[in-house]
């Protein structure tokens, strides 16, 4: 009866779980750089969002995809939905970009993505993938997180928190500075 | 209290197990998902939806109560079945929508607001084994998550709604999410620091030796934290005082003004599940969860529970299966009792300004909460927690365990608090029936309002 399950059962399911959030991931990305409205680009990024929180559930990261979750798609998004209602001039604003922007984007993008499956396939020849223990339990990894966190990374980690403080406070002076203009 | 107790690791899937078993099936992923399918659909569903219906007739109850009328009382016994016949009237209205309103994210928003807040019920511990994902290790973190997401929803109604009674309350509710998330989050991570876990279930095992051993008694500055929590959720769920992102009388009915029918009652459902589960976190986190103040529950189960792991078997689950029953109960009753208060706040309290709010969220609950922080963690520097768990490891009512382990002060701090907080509890209940009994008129009153008799 406790048994564990059959492996190649969990992997099918691993398998299927997968390509329907890469599915969503990629989708909503491809939605972001074609919409033209605004909010709806923010909407799309939710999604694409929310599916590499579900990637990450998928790998037992349950701590980062909780992370994901707050940080960009709770924190962030919101955060740049609330930008574009104070500054567009019409609620219904849309990205008009030029022939020269558009030539541009495209071909960063192109090279971005050139560079980076060649980078990928050329890292998976050297380190063929091992089957991972994908669905291992790992019912402390928060624990482990944060004792690696507090303790080998404390330099590393303490270095960031110091960068974003001083660029909250960095952020606070321009706001102050701001208020004084007529 | 850091464990990594083989106990509790294990401590999953009774329920389904055991069912399984009992039905005579092959223990395969099919069956589990099936099984989580129809849990999720004959379970979790029908209990959300009487919640948010139930929720709503006791709101309008206690309204009526506070304001000196009866409420609700015509459909049904005490105006039970008055919530079903809104929700009829719901199913059957029209569906509109303003012709400016961007007709994709307008259909969208009810469902994003409605989803996230049903998915918290993943990890929302009802009982030891009542808990649909119990190995969710980040448990406390993924509600955070779900209820940071709803926002979204209710940004994008207020948006894509073309009015700006909407695009006025879905802006206040962002400027007020930025606010509250910060202080929310530093209250939460008080008392998850008392307990050195995230995972409900185990946040639930720690608490189960009677109420001193309760989180919110573990220091005072979780007692502090549990205050700072209860502020920045009502923020969380737009409920008075405050409500600015609908706030009636000045923006109609905010970010859902253009809402009508189904699509209403989603926003209407996702507020008072919402308050449940708002509920759900301070029973399961710092109120003990589902255990009972004097620890009964808990000293059962940590008897019975290793029979039942000795020998799997549907025979030995029973006992396990009454006290979950016993506990989902108990946390249920918790859960109301927040939510009453809530209520309670929502009709006593004139609503702030949107400046005012802000001010409360970032200039004194934030500085609090960093201070709450540090205290939590120096007291638990100079005075060392209770490791382990209680009844398992150790007896919470002996002394002489706690003081085996360094821990005495722990256990006289906490012993405390446990007073004060009962008897401020106490005083309040007693309070109130004090001034129910020296008002003779209050029960015999005939109001203006009381029905007459419907004559035919």
């Amino acid at each position: 009866m406790n048994l564990p399950l059959a492996i190649s059962e969990t992997a099918t399911a691993t398998a299927v779980l997968f390509y329907a959030l890469a599915l969503m991931c990629a989708g909503s990305a491809v939605v972001v750089v074609v919409s033209r409205n605004i909010v709806r680009t923010a909407v799309a990024l939710m999604f694409s969002l929310v599916g590499v929180a579900g990637l990450y559930f998928l790998l037992n990261a349950e701590f980062l995809a909780a992370v994901q979750l707050v940080v960009y798609a709770g924190g962030t998004l919101i955060l740049m939905i609330f930008g574009v209602m104070l500054t567009s001039r019409s609620p219904t604003s849309r990205f008009e970009p030029s022939k020269s922007e558009v030539v541009v984007a495209v071909s960063i993008g192109v090279v971005l993505m050139v560079s980076l499956t060649a980078a990928l396939l050329h890292w998976t020849r050297r380190n063929p993938p091992q089957s991972a223990p994908l669905t291992g339990e790992h019912p402390y990894a928060v624990a482990e997180l944060g004792k690696a966190l507090l303790g080998d990374y404390l330099v590393p980690f303490e270095l960031a928190s110091v960068l974003l403080l001083s660029v909250m406070i960095g952020a606070a002076y321009l706001a102050k500075g701001r208020r004084d203009l007529p | 209290m850091y464990l990594a107790h083989a106990h509790l690791a294990t401590a999953d899937q009774l329920i389904g197990r055991t069912l399984l078993d009992f039905l005579n099936l092959p223990d395969s992923l099919v069956a589990r998902s099936l099984f989580g399918v129809v849990v999720a659909a004959g379970v979790f569903v029908p209990t959300a939806l009487l919640i948010a219906m139930l929720g709503i007739w006791w709101e309008r109850k206690v309204a009526g109560h506070i304001q000196s009328r009866p409420g609700p009382n015509r459909v049904g016994p005490m105006g039970l079945l008055q919530s079903l016949a809104d929700g009829i009237k719901l199913i059957t209205k029209e569906d509109l929508r303003p012709a400016g309103a961007d007709k994709l994210l307008f259909k969208l928003a009810p469902y994003l607001v409605f989803a996230p807040v049903f998915a918290v019920f993943i990890a929302l511990p009802f009982g030891p084994d009542f808990v649909f994902e119990p190995r969710l290790s980040a448990g406390v973190f993924w509600i955070l998550a779900m209820m940071s997401l709803e926002v979204v929803g209710v940004i994008l109604a207020g948006w894509s709604s073309n009015n700006k009674w909407s695009v006025y309350g879905a802006m206040r509710e962002a400027c007020q999410m930025v606010s509250y998330e910060i202080p929310l989050g530093l209250s939460i991570i008080v008392g998850v620091m008392a307990a050195g876990t995230l995972n409900m279930v185990e946040l639930g095992h720690l608490q189960q030796g009677g109420i001193h051993t309760w989180l919110i008694f573990q220091n005072p500055f979780a007692m502090l934290a549990f205050g700072v929590y209860f502020i920045a959720s009502l923020a969380s769920n737009k409920r008075a005082p405050f409500d600015l992102p609908e706030s009636d009388s000045e923006l109609v009915a905010g970010y859902h003004t253009e809402y009508s029918g189904m699509r209403f009652a989603f926003f209407y459902f996702a507020e008072y599940i919402a308050m449940f589960v708002i509920g759900g976190i301070q029973a399961g986190l710092f109120l003990g969860g589902w255990n009972d103040p004097f620890g009964i529950i808990g000293f059962l189960d940590a008897r019975w529970r290793p029979v039942w792991q000795a020998d799997p078997t549907f025979a030995n689950a029973w006992p396990l299966m009454l006290l979950n029953i016993a506990g989902a109960g108990i946390f249920a009753i918790k859960c109301i009792l927040v939510i009453f208060v809530q209520m309670w706040v929502r009709w006593t309290l004139p609503r702030p300004r949107i400046d005012q709010v802000l001010y409360t969220c970032i200039k004194v609950l934030l500085p609090l909460g960093c201070v709450l922080l540090l205290g939590a963690a120096l007291w638990q520097l100079l005075i060392p927690p209770m490791p382990g768990v209680p009844w398992v490891d150790y007896n919470p009512y002996l002394p002489s365990d706690w003081s085996d382990k360094g821990s005495l002060g722990a256990y006289v701090a906490q012993m405390i608090l446990a007073n004060i907080g009962g008897a401020v509890v106490g005083t309040i209940v007693f309070w109130i029936f004090h001034a129910r009994a020296l008002d003779p008129t209050r029960r015999h009153k005939k109001r203006l309002t009381d029905p007459e008799p419907i004559l035919t």
